[in-house]
């Protein structure tokens, strides 16, 4: 089987296949283009006499829920990624499979970290085929470098939604961390002894799957409420003495960038969003949990004190400063997908105006209507942005992967969606005149903001005249180029290999870009 | 032993720098090696300046470590040529063209309301310095440079005089306290610079001595423009001859170092400054007297923009025109705090109305309804206008 074939051109202008791992794929089509009309997954019908009357699921150990679960060679198996680079539960799975002398495994994780550099050697061994979710680290060095026997499979948060409800991945087994469940395994991630915040994750996973395990360090009695997860979906709950470490979950910083540069960026955006009439009473917008996002979101709420006015909702990655701001009467509410600091978690779990939401609210393309596409602004960061508007934020110029797409490709659907970026980074130029990757298509990225200036999409012409006379740095994108191609040199373009092996989903589900072996 | 010399900096936490160790060899003709995260990309760039910038300085034998944190051109060339002269002694200068931008010449009175201090030996906080719009950037050379790096720190900044686009900011470097400071205006004097801080200035002879030095270049060089200078008054001395300093050829600022300053006095620097209150208004007052700008000392707690927006308020009203920054993000809180408020507008505008008026009217004396205007308040309110125009009010 070749991991990758019949490459046709697709609507973005890129070379894509349309078999992957053997099955047929639909190549991209052009944004809102792609309306599939067949009917969703169809779940497993369970009966309630198949499970204990007094709705006791605990088993002795992983193993013995994998083994009971039915695990065997080319299965799929789900993960989530609530504790981020301090989850253990995704490398005891496999440890178990390779002692089981399982192969051929698909493991569909909503994002893998560094911390899964242990899975290596059972991509080496055959126990792991292929993985599907954003790749990084080691991971993603060791996909980039070809090694891996199946094409990696690059969705966005909602992408992977909509797979898994649209029947494009078939979960056998979701592993579902908790930092609490019960014995029936109603289960949350804002109690227990290491609470990690909302459950935006494994929704999907838990409604479709074969068989769903919640894994637990903390049992507490019947019942578990608040219930992310609910009993009713599950088959067998484990308890284990650790599952993860929540110092993990933030990797950068969630406090306000110090640098003189990212603040210039922070700032130019909100004068922007001010400029262009977005800040007004009732502003519904996304806040990062990155040093230069939270910047942004520090000048935008001294506007807003400064104006009077307050914020309907924002959405997050909650952070202190966030839960602080609606403490000071800021915004009325929170959307919370994943909590960024343990110091979140008591407003989520006490506040009924912290509310905690899943991909399926936020972002997913086959809901009826989304969060995202009601937000008025977001800003987002990203490795390389295009002279077109195209923007890449899971490889390096060189092509090897950097990062997973996150919620980057959904948030492009908000009413303004602004990418803030460095203009070069150690001496690499952000703006190119072709993304090595195409991960957002150019006419969804609204704005692209550096510290050298502002350039507007044309196609935005209610913004390019909204902020005509507004005296920012409003800049056309190839002058931009210029003046920074000047200052760094322009490198020189990377071999890139012909072999692709991975590819780029869009939200809809057809093939976007594929990703390039890393020839050295 | 063959002699090895290294120039620049390299580690972890280093950007837009570079560490070159160079080491001449008897034969085998020149051996670079290059470690950079960006190699694929610049490898190739990098590799060829240093081979040409060895055959320019006739080096045909040499073992060349470069190792590389995403430096441009200008500073791996200064790395290099810094290693190469602390073996080979020549006069050589292995300049990169300079860029029209830095090409300008600047007013005696334009404004100077803030100055960015930049350690003259890291490149990272060059590149970016002039979007954040200060009216001035200084190079370092003195305090903020290690002793043992003042020597490839004076090439780095001649090289960044050259190379770096400020955005029309002044381009200034503080040189040495002197004697030492005088051989640092040979490296800057023929780039352009627009401006010389003259630290610990203490006497009219020391601003001679600079001026003395500054002509022989330009004579040497046939150079033409003007360089201005702005003597730093850090000492008890330095206070009392302040009038004499600044009423010396080519200063254009007078400006007050208050660190060095309480020192000399036996105290301590504090908030609310009542120990330098003298030495502040009798810097300003020497300035005025003089007809040149009194700058104020700079503001040290850069995490408190309260207190700097409230220092700034206190050194306007004492008659200061601008002050010394350190970080990015006082530029904006010292520019508004030196911009003119409504009033002060208001009352300047109605001076430079009654002149024009008088003008037309082919009046000699000017009055403003039963006051009588001289001819220095007029350019004094017209000078705030012009301020408050900068300050986009």
């Amino acid at each position: 089987m070749k991991k990758a074939d019949k490459f046709v051109k697709n609507a973005a202008g890129r070379m894509v296949p349309t078999i992957v791992n053997g099955k047929k794929v639909i190549p991209f089509m052009g944004v809102n283009k792609y309306k599939p009309t067949h009917r969703g997954a169809a779940p497993r019908v369970p009966t309630c006499i198949d499970y204990p009357e007094d709705g006791n699921k605990i088993v002795e150990s992983l193993k013995e829920a994998l083994i009971k679960s039915g695990l065997k060679d080319g299965m799929t198996i789900s993960t989530h990624h609530h504790y981020r680079d301090g989850d253990y539960v995704s490398n005891m799975v496999f440890d178990i499979a390779a002692e089981l002398g399982v192969k051929n495994l698909r493991w569909v994780p909503s994002a893998a970290f560094p911390c899964h550099k242990p899975i290596i050697k059972h991509l080496e061994s055959g126990v792991v085929h292929h993985i599907e979710g954003s790749l990084n680290g080691p991971l993603g060095d060791f996909c980039s470098h070809g090694k891996m026997e199946g094409l990696g499979y690059l969705r966005s948060h909602g992408g992977r939604y909509r797979a898994v409800a649209d029947g494009e991945i078939h979960i056998d087994i979701a592993v579902m961390a908790a930092s609490a469940a019960d014995m029936m395994g109603n289960a949350n991630g804002v109690m227990g002894k290491h609470p990690f915040g909302p459950m935006a994750f494994p929704k999907a996973d838990v409604k479709n799957a074969e068989r769903t395990i919640v894994v637990t360090d903390s049992l507490i009695d019947f019942p578990c409420y608040p219930w992310e997860i609910m009993g009713n979906d599950v088959d067998f709950v484990v308890i284990l003495d650790e599952i993860g470490d929540p110092q993990k979950i933030v990797s950068g910083t969630t406090r306000i960038t110090k640098s003189p540069d990212r603040l210039l960026i922070a700032e130019h955006c909100a004068k922007f969003v001010e400029a262009a009439g977005i800040l007004k009473d009732g502003i519904n917008f996304q806040a990062g949990a990155g040093g230069t996002s939270l910047a942004f979101v520090s000048f935008i709420q001294q506007m807003m004190i400064k104006k009077g006015i307050k914020a309907r909702s924002i959405i997050g990655g909650s952070t202190k400063f966030l839960v602080d701001m609606m403490e000071q009467g800021l915004t009325d509410y929170i959307f919370d997908g994943q909590s960024f600091g343990m110091d979140t978690i008591p407003s989520l779990r006490d506040n009924p105006n912290h509310i905690p939401i899943g991909v399926f609210d936020s972002y997913d393309f086959h809901a009826k209507g989304n969060l995202v596409q009601m937000m008025d602004v977001i800003v987002l960061g990203s490795t390389e942005v295009d002279v077109n508007f195209n923007a890449n934020c899971v490889s390096h110029s060189d092509g090897r992967m950097l990062h997973g797409i996150g919620g980057f490709q959904n948030c492009m659907t908000a009413k303004c969606t602004i990418i803030a970026v460095p203009s070069f980074r150690d001496r690499i130029p952000v703006i190119k005149d072709e993304v090595t990757t195409l991960v957002a298509p150019g006419e969804l990225v609204d704005v692209i903001i550096t510290e050298r200036g502002i350039a507007i999409n044309p196609r935005r012409k209610d913004l390019i005249a909204a902020t005509k006379n507004s005296g920012l740095p409003i800049r056309n994108i190839k002058d931009m180029k210029k003046e920074i191609d000047e200052i760094c040199g322009i490198p020189a373009k990377p071999k890139l290999s012909d072999e692709a092996v991975a590819v780029v989903e869009w939200i809809d589900g057809t093939i976007l870009d594929v990703i390039r072996k890393v020839e050295k | 032993m063959a002699k090895t010399k290294t120039a620049g900096n390299y580690g972890k936490d280093i950007r837009s720098d570079c560490k070159v160790t160079l080491e001449l060899t008897k034969s085998g003709g020149v051996k670079i090696e290059l470690i950079s995260k960006i190699k694929e990309y610049f490898g190739d760039n990098i590799i060829s300046l240093a081979k040409d910038e060895l055959k320019f300085f006739d080096v045909k034998n040499a073992k060349m470590k470069i190792e590389d944190r995403g430096a441009l051109d200008y500073v791996i060339a200064a790395r290099i040529e810094a290693a190469i002269k602390q073996i080979i002694d020549t006069d050589k200068e292995y300049l990169l063209p300079i860029i029209p931008e830095n090409t300008n010449q600047t007013k005696k009175d334009r404004y100077r309301r803030s100055r960015l201090y930049l350690p003259g030996n890291t490149p990272k906080l060059a590149l970016n310095a002039g979007v954040h719009k200060p009216d001035g950037i200084i190079l370092d050379l003195e305090d903020s440079v290690a002793h043992t790096k003042k020597y490839e720190a004076a090439i780095l900044v001649r090289n960044t005089l050259r190379s770096i686009n400020f955005y029309g900011a002044e381009r200034m470097v503080r040189i040495n306290q002197l004697p030492k400071g005088l051989d640092d205006l040979e490296f800057v004097v023929p780039h352009n610079v627009n401006l010389i801080l003259v630290p610990k200035c203490e006497t009219v002879e020391q601003i001679e001595q600079v001026n003395n030095k500054i002509a022989k270049i330009k004579k040497e060089k046939n150079l033409k423009f003007n360089i201005w200078l702005m003597p730093i008054i850090e000492s008890a001395l330095g206070v009392i001859n302040s009038y004499q300093i600044a009423a010396s050829k080519n200063v254009v600022a007078l400006a007050i170092g208050l660190e060095d300053y309480t020192a000399d006095l036996g105290t301590q620097r504090t908030a609310e400054g009542t120990e330098s209150f003298f030495a502040r208004s009798q810097i300003v007052n020497s300035a005025r007297a003089a007809k040149i700008q009194p700058i104020d000392s700079v503001f040290s707690d850069v995490s408190n923009m309260e207190a700097l927006k409230q220092n700034v308020l206190i050194s306007k009203s004492l008659g200061f025109d601008g002050m010394g920054c350190i970080h990015p993000r006082q530029i904006p809180v010292i520019h508004i705090g030196y911009t003119p408020n409504e009033k002060e507008i208001e009352k300047a505008q109605k001076i430079v109305d009654a002149y024009n008026e008088a003008q037309k009217m082919g009046l000699g004396v000017v009055s403003l309804g039963f006051k009588m205007i001289d001819a220095p308040v007029v350019k004094r309110a017209q000078q705030i206008l012009d301020m408050a125009k900068i300050g986009g009010k």
